[in-house]
């Protein structure tokens, strides 16, 4: 079987596009709707907003978490912002300009129809929370506040204190929650999606473990919608939760659906630097922060003095000195790559010399510390609780780590995979941020995918399933597909090796990051395709996993997730390799300015790259996506 | 560099399954640095028992980051452990000393059955949100959003409610299970605002009542508060009252007339 990349998009100028789509669609009528089944994996916003309004609609949905309560997906875990295209402040802003923005942001390697019905909607969800009861930060004049983001030189980023993911994610859970007391939408928790069923090449349902009882069991439906996040974890260290994993994406991809852009993985530039080896994650310092933060090292790598010490003269302030038009609020790979030179360099702060300041101090002069307390006093009250220092006496110490990842299931238009019938939303997908995304652009587009295109997307392919039959769990395709994943499990169990799967993750993560991390090199990417195999091949004879297969044993659901991010690891090594150039979230040493940034090279690589699974993970195959700009010129990004 | 702590006992609940008897269990960790969260800490000594060929201990846990509300575990008999206004996973060994016997326990609530070891089935609290905890705005249809304008102390107060994380650790931190601060924060929430107004008494009417088919009954001790990694006032639990009895007394039909 091969795949073939149709991008569906709609005809006519790029404004129109999604209203064409939307004036000549297929419908199911009202009544008709309740004839479809359709499921939706992850509660996410991208999967609890999909499921409520498929619901709403009509449709029969069941949803799956892995977690116990749909409130628990990653999204809540967002803190800056959403942004929208209201220009409520009156600065200049238009959905042309958000549009814009997110397409120069992402490098140029981004859809420009997707972009721009993102930047069309996002108003709408905006609309849509703040009559659902997401609490938005107000001025006193009662209406909504923004502050600015980076890679934007509007203030469109609305925001509920240092909360903005865990306020919409409650919004999108509680119209989901309204659902299922109603019964419009069936819940499944603590149950993990181990496989993807395809019958006569389309998708007909699920295959899931209960986290519980380890039973395994299938679901069929008319349509299949993945909305499981992003694969940051593949690095072990990151900013995701820590049950975040490419579980669900890649199974998918291995049953036919294209892979796209797998290295383009975004580093976030303010973080908290790692403590030791035994940390588990790392934890994010919002960008908003770089509102009022100053970004600064010691002029001299030798330094040891208290920041407090070092007089103003002797510091380097390297992103307003490099970037003065941007200043602190270059974008997320500038700034992290940036921070990397700085420590690379030795002017690194902190005990192991491995972070940079992000001080306060004049914010505190000039605003006063109850200001800064009222917009940033939870994140520093985190800091606090994580570094014991008190930001409001010496800066933060913040260095880049693993935090989105842009690439994801390829998706056309309409969020359809290469699969028929299996739709992608959300971080899971590669649709809107090239490669590279903004701040607060994470949130606009899980909401986007969820409330606001799928619902409109997903009936131009039901309607043609009306009144027909698709296949039921007794189908032999579900009873394969769940013989392979029991069988799978078992296997795990029974390797009786030495080695627990955490440290299996660490290793592949040390490799990721050191070879296809914010810098990558031919030679690199040439020593992790080969390691990563090796370390994967000692996995399957090492690996050992206690306790039993038949009630909770987080030791075997992690072996499953470590197996999938080992193949995963080598597309995104494959991928880095293939492209040669330098853009957004991927950096190629051997292309870059003298001036050290990212050089791209549009007439080679101006492509989407859709990988396809073969059955051997070091020999997917390449497909490409070329990508038509028909109104934004490509231009060298600059943020001087 | 980081100071280490030697020497710690943990005593932790190992239960096999919910209908099973369970008992506690005595680790020594000899080392540790105290810059670890607490968590960090079961991690290493799960790595322990599996290279030991034991299993490893359950416990719920995801973000690491007090939001997602995942993390739960009674440390020395407290919901969240000894530090104010922190959940478990924020929670770092600074906060103990060399030698120190900890006594780790899952939730302890009768509506919180308990899945295996630390872990809890804490699915009512769902049910109470399914019951009246959201505004009814199904998708399209909504009015710009400064359309109403929501005074900055309401919105902030909205908010305060809002921050819940929906852990539990108010039910178990209450000798009567109940589950009041939780329900309290998201009555608080929607009946404050403006958008909320349309099903404010019957909101507060079928979330009680869902409450109390599940959990117990709140007789002011306030613990929960106490307990409650964000900090959230039971001043909540007054405003569902006060909308709970409100709702019992009002004449729907003519809402738009108080």
């Amino acid at each position: 079987m091969s795949i073939t990349l149709d991008s569906k998009i709609p005809a006519g100028p790029l404004a129109d596009k999604w209203d064409e789509f939307k004036a000549h669609e297929k419908l199911v009528n009202p009544a008709n709707k309740r004839k479809f089944k359709i499921i939706v994996v992850g509660t996410g916003l991208a999967g609890a907003s999909a499921a409520a309004t498929l619901a709403e609609l009509g449709y029969q949905v069941d949803a799956f978490t892995f977690h116990d309560s749909p409130r628990r997906a990653h999204s809540i875990a967002a803190q800056g912002g959403i942004n929208a295209a209201k220009n409520y402040k009156g600065d200049g802003d238009s959905v042309y300009r958000l549009f814009y923005d997110t397409v120069k942001g992402g490098d140029f390697r981004a859809r420009e129809a997707n972009v721009h019905r993102l930047a069309q909607v996002s108003v709408n969800i905006i609309d849509q929370m703040v009559a659902q009861g997401v609490p938005f930060a107000r001025e006193y004049g009662g209406l909504l506040d923004n502050r600015s983001f980076g890679g934007a030189q509007v203030s469109r980023t609305f925001y509920a204190r240092g909360q903005t993911g865990q306020q919409l994610l409650l919004g999108a859970y509680q119209q989901l929650a309204r659902q299922i007391g109603m019964g419009g939408v069936k819940l499944y928790n603590r149950m993990e999606l181990v496989d993807i069923v395809t019958v006569d090449g389309r998708a007909a349902g699920i295959v899931v473990r209960d986290l519980m009882t380890g039973e395994i069991s299938s679901h069929s439906a008319h349509a299949v919608v993945l909305a499981t996040g992003g694969y940051g974890n593949a690095f072990f260290l990151s900013t995701n939760a820590m049950a975040c994993n490419v579980t669900a994406a890649w199974r998918a991809h291995r049953k036919g659906a294209a892979f796209a852009n797998p290295c383009y993985t975004q580093i976030h530039p303010t973080c908290i630097p790692q403590a030791d080896d035994f940390q588990s994650k790392l934890t994010l310092m919002s960008e908003s922060l770089r509102n009022d933060g100053r970004v600064w090292v010691p002029k001299n790598p030798d330094d040891t003095r208290a920041a407090a010490d070092i007089p103003e003269d002797e510091r380097d302030y390297y992103l307003e000195r490099i970037y003065p038009s941007f200043g602190n609020l270059a974008p997320r790979d500038i700034a992290s790559r940036a921070a990397k030179r700085a420590v690379d360099n030795g002017q690194g702060v902190g005990p192991l010399k491995n972070g940079v300041y992000l001080d306060f101090a004049d914010a505190i002069n000039r605003l006063g510390q109850q200001t800064v307390k009222e917009r940033y006093g939870n994140l520093f009250d985190m800091y606090e609780r994580i570094t014991g220092e008190n930001p409001y006496e010496v800066p933060m110490r913040i260095y880049p780590a693993s935090h989105y990842t842009m690439g994801g299931l390829w998706v056309d238009y309409e969020l359809m995979t290469t699969v028929p019938g299996l739709y992608c939303a959300g971080e899971a997908n590669f649709s809107d941020h090239g490669a590279n995304r903004l701040g607060a652009s994470a949130l606009m587009q899980g909401l986007s995918d969820g409330y606001f295109v799928l619902p409109y997307t997903i009936s131009n392919y039901l309607a043609d399933w009306l009144n027909k039959p698709i296949p039921g769990t007794d189908h032999e395709a579900f009873k394969v597909a769940e013989q392979q994943a029991a069988d799978r499990f078992r296997q795990y169990m029974s390797i009786g090796g030495t080695r627990s799967p955490d440290y299996f993750h660490r290793e592949l993560g040390k490799i990721i990051w050191d070879y296809c991390g914010m810098e990558r090199t031919e030679q690199g990417l040439e020593k992790a395709l080969s390691e990563i195999p090796a370390l994967h091949e000692e996995f399957k004879k090492d690996l050992r996993v206690t306790g039993t297969g038949d009630s909770t044993n987080q030791t075997l659901e992690k072996a499953g997730r470590v197996d999938d991010f080992f193949e995963l690891g080598m597309l995104m090594c494959r991928d880095a390799l293939v492209r040669e150039e330098s853009c957004g979230g991927h950096f190629r040493a051997e292309h870059q300015t003298e001036e050290g940034e990212a050089l791209r090279n549009d007439d080679d690589f101006a492509h989407v790259t859709a990988w396809e699974w073969s059955g051997d993970p070091m020999a997917p195959v390449e497909h490409r996506e070329q990508l038509e700009y028909e109104v934004v010129q490509f231009q060298t990004r600059s943020y001087k | 560099m980081s100071e280490k702590l030697t020497y710690i006992t943990l005593k932790i609940w190992r239960q096999g399954g919910p209908d099973q008897a369970g008992q506690f269990e005595h680790h020594v960790i000899d080392e540790i640095s105290e810059e670890a969260s607490f968590l960090e800490m079961l991690d290493i000594l799960n790595e322990q028992l599996i290279e030991a060929g034991k299993e490893a201990v359950v416990f719920d846990h995801d973000c690491r980051e007090g939001i997602c509300g995942t993390c739960s575990l009674m440390i020395d008999g407290r919901a969240h452990g000894p530090e104010k206004g922190t959940a478990t996973c924020q929670l770092h060994m600074r906060k103990f000393r060399s030698g120190d016997t900890i006594t780790i326990e899952p939730w302890r609530a009768s509506a919180f059955p308990i899945i295996k070891d630390l872990m809890v089935d804490r699915s009512p609290l769902d049910r109470i949100v399914e019951a009246g905890g959201y505004i009814s705005a199904e998708t399209g249809g909504a009015p710009d959003a400064n359309l109403i304008p929501i005074p900055k102390p309401v919105a902030d107060a909205a908010m305060d409610a809002a921050e819940c994380i929906g852990c539990g650790a108010c039910v178990a931190a209450c000798p009567n299970g109940a589950a009041n601060l939780f329900t309290g924060a998201k009555v608080t929430h929607l009946n404050l605002l403006p958008q909320g107004q349309a099903e404010r008494y019957q909101r507060a009417e079928a979330m009680v009542e869902t409450m109390d088919e599940y959990f117990g009954s709140c007789t002011n001790h306030g613990e929960c508060e106490a307990a409650c990694p964000k900090s959230i006032s039971i001043d909540v639990i007054a405003v569902m009252n006060a909308d709970y009895f409100k709702a019992k007394f009002k004449n729907r039909k003519k809402l738009s007339r108080t």
